[in-house]
């Protein structure tokens, strides 16, 4: 299990554009075994974007990054395999029931489906197993996503927003998959619409504004904003 | 599969500041093209069939080489880019699929003009006009593809797949119309053409081609600047505003 | 191991979208019938008389396939982005072939169901009389039908992600079916008629070498445009 000396994440200068407007524009840090690291920023700041490239969902257009040691553009089915990653919109398959949906799914993770029935107790889906995903409340469907997440043993879970519009015992359900990565020796990026949301978890808090990091601290506590001095040479 | 790529402003700027002019060839190849017409008209006897209209085919059948030339490198250029990942690459395919469109087009009216005192019809699906405009379509579709997507890096990748594939299909499209028409029957043209054609074509053939490389430079350098300039844009953006 | 699990991928994805296909009301119903409505729609523009239909046939039977068939690809990747499905498709560690591979084969399953309805209403419709060689004429039919389905795969994985991706798709497909078009018309009408294989041979092998060549660059082209 490890060959994977730190980091669980290394960026360098990593940065993304769309057309021609930079979301990222080189973000250097890093993520250590066992760190749960929150993100906030406003609105373009490039949270979500950061997310989708350090999953490989999409590609760089400069600068590198490795997960657990491997290459981000390179070795990119290799990073698929350690990461658990929930976007905003559920990504579900609405005429599948839920059981179904994770069957797919645990035939592309490559793993057994023998882990269907407990994974959907867990995350409290257990009565709606056979219901089409249609009929499910967004709740329903975030806590179906992270089933297909936990199904997957990913060791760097990339979250993006998973407290918003999430009750009491969905967000406990979070913060209980967030723990149960970190007691692993893996790491958390969560992506938060308020600094408030993951305060039992974090460890530390980055900000990003226009695409870069303004400010690391170790500790989960307010920031004050620091100009970018960072931008593409 | 991508690579990342370095920022590209200062290459672009750097490429930009050393350019020379090329008008230089473009005289030549204007030149040339004037010389070899005025040769190949002036030179050449009227032809038994169709008389003088035979002279028409001094730029029809130089478009048509060099429409296919045009697309040779479009193939050429996708597969550099998908397997180097430069920018570079996807926009001297761009520039080579417009101006190859260009002249297919030419080569399809030209046929069509060609044909109709011959025939009596404005369109004979002879295999190889036929054929042509199959490509016409075939790269129609690659700029329509370009045009409809906006970020750079995708429509790179899109255009050097989809350009590759068409590209691959040319020889398929023009036996497949071949075997056709010797299915059917059809009268075929009379396509042979006499030794002492072959002169005229030749020159023709070669002015034009100048003439197409000095195009494809051209609109090149142009796509370049457009690059260029989105990038400035772009950092001037950056620089005007307060983190 | 890998392979087993690649194997596994592509099953699944084909099981996945064939299952959501039947599910998702009028997807296959709305095919079939536009493909025979095209049919009768050539009918009336070609005949009544019974010699130019059946001329006319095997071309006219191809283009409903041809012009039924697209509303197949696009409606593959729909499934996907109509619930953001496609980037946690692309998030799987699975590599990129077997999900070309499991599209490809539920869209040639999708194209070949049509055909079992479409085909016998060209044959009433059109007044077919001979149908000597229709075994070989269903192989051709099968080996047109790879490369239409191929190409219409790899294309609608970046028309569906356009504007306008419903004349987007025809445009980039259409020109570049050319060669099956003519090569399954002419070998399917020369082999119905009873002509012997040899006659066909020719067109049979160009079908065979456009598959061949279409279907490995299909896979290869894929991996370089499938993205979120």
């Amino acid at each position: 299990m490890s060959n994977f000396g730190s980091p669980t994440l290394k960026l360098r200068g990593l940065a993304r554009r769309f057309g021609t407007r930079w979301a990222l524009r080189g973000i250097t840090m890093d993520v250590e075994p066992g760190e749960v690291v929150g993100i906030v920023g406003h609105n373009g700041s490039g949270k979500s974007t950061l997310l989708r490239v350090i999953s490989t969902a999409l590609r760089a257009s400069a600068g590198e990054g490795w997960v657990f040691g491997h290459h981000l553009q390179r070795e990119a089915v290799e990073v698929r395999r350690h990461i658990g990653f929930l976007a905003h919109a559920p990504g579900l398959y609405d005429d599948l029931t839920a059981t179904e949906n994770l069957i797919f799914a645990a035939r592309m993770l490559g793993v057994s489906e023998s882990t269907i029935p407990p994974t959907l107790e867990r995350v409290g889906l257990g009565h709606a197993r056979d219901e089409r995903v249609r009929g499910f409340s967004a709740g329903m469907q975030r806590r179906l996503a992270l089933a297909r997440l936990i199904m997957g043993r990913p060791r760097l879970l990339l979250l993006d927003e998973p407290y918003n519009n999430f009750d009491p015992q969905g967000i406990e359900l979070v913060n209980d998959v967030i723990q149960g990565v970190r007691s692993d020796g893996g790491s958390a990026l969560v992506v938060l619409h308020d600094r408030r949301q993951g305060e039992r978890v974090l460890d530390r808090i980055i900000e990003l504004g226009r695409g870069v990091v303004l400010d690391a601290t170790n500790e989960a506590k307010p920031l004050t904003l620091v100009p970018a001095t960072a931008v593409p040479s | 599969m991508s690579h990342a790529r370095p920022l590209e402003m200062e290459r672009l700027s750097t490429a930009v500041a050393k350019e020379r002019s090329i008008e230089w060839l473009g005289a030549i190849a204007l030149l040339a093209l004037i010389g070899a017409q005025l040769a190949g008209v002036l030179n050449s006897p009227p032809d038994r069939d169709m008389g003088h209209l035979q002279k028409i085919m001094y730029v029809h059948v130089p478009s048509a080489w060099n429409a296919f030339i045009a697309f040779f490198v479009v193939a050429i250029a996708s597969l550099l880019y998908l397997w180097k990942g430069k920018e570079q690459y996807d926009l001297v395919a761009a520039s080579a699929a417009e101006v190859g469109t260009l002249f297919t087009g030419l080569t399809l009216v030209l046929g069509s003009i060609w044909g109709r005192p011959t025939w009596g019809v404005w369109w004979t699906w002879d295999p190889r006009l036929t054929s042509t405009a199959v490509l016409f379509l075939v790269f129609v579709g690659y700029l329509a593809l370009r045009s409809f997507v906006e970020d750079a890096d995708r429509r790179a990748q899109w255009s050097a797949a989809v350009g590759l594939l068409g590209a691959l299909n040319v020889p398929i499209v023009y036996m497949s119309v071949k075997w056709w028409r010797t299915l059917h029957q059809m009268q075929s043209n009379p396509s042979t053409v006499d030794p002492e054609y072959v002169i005229g074509l030749r020159t023709n053939g070669i002015a034009v081609l100048l003439l197409l490389i000095y195009f494809i430079v051209k609109r090149y350098r142009a796509a370049r600047m457009e690059r260029l300039s989105e990038h400035l844009a772009e950092s001037a953006a950056l620089e005007g505003r307060r983190a | 191991m890998p392979l087993s699990h690649d194997l596994r991928r592509v099953r699944a994805i084909i099981w996945k979208d064939l299952t959501t296909e039947r599910r998702s009301k009028a997807g296959f119903n709305a095919v079939a019938f536009l493909g025979v409505l095209i049919l009768l729609l050539f009918g009336f523009a070609l005949g009544p008389d019974a010699e130019a239909l059946r001329e006319a046939a095997t071309g006219a039977l191809w283009l409903a396939i041809l012009f039924s068939g697209v509303l197949a690809f696009n409606r593959s990747y729909q499934l996907e982005l109509d619930g953001a499905a496609l980037e946690p498709l692309l998030l799987y560690p699975a590599p990129r072939w077997t999900i070309f591979a499991g599209k490809f084969a539920a869209n040639l399953l999708f194209v070949l169901l049509v055909e079992v309805i479409v085909v016998p209403v060209a044959i009433i419709l059109f007044q077919v009389k001979s149908l000597v060689g229709w075994a070989p004429a269903m192989g051709v039919m099968l080996l047109g039908t790879i490369g239409f389905v191929a190409l219409g795969t790899f294309y609608a994985s970046m028309a569906s992600r356009s504007r306008a991706r419903e004349v987007l798709l025809p445009l980039l497909l259409f020109p570049m079916l050319v060669p099956v078009l003519l090569a399954s018309a002419e070998a399917t009408s020369s082999l119905l008629a009873g002509n012997p294989m040899q006659d066909a041979g020719a067109w049979v092998k160009l079908l065979a070498t456009f598959d061949v060549i279409f279907v490995v660059a299909s896979f290869f082209a894929f991996d370089h445009v499938i993205e979120v």
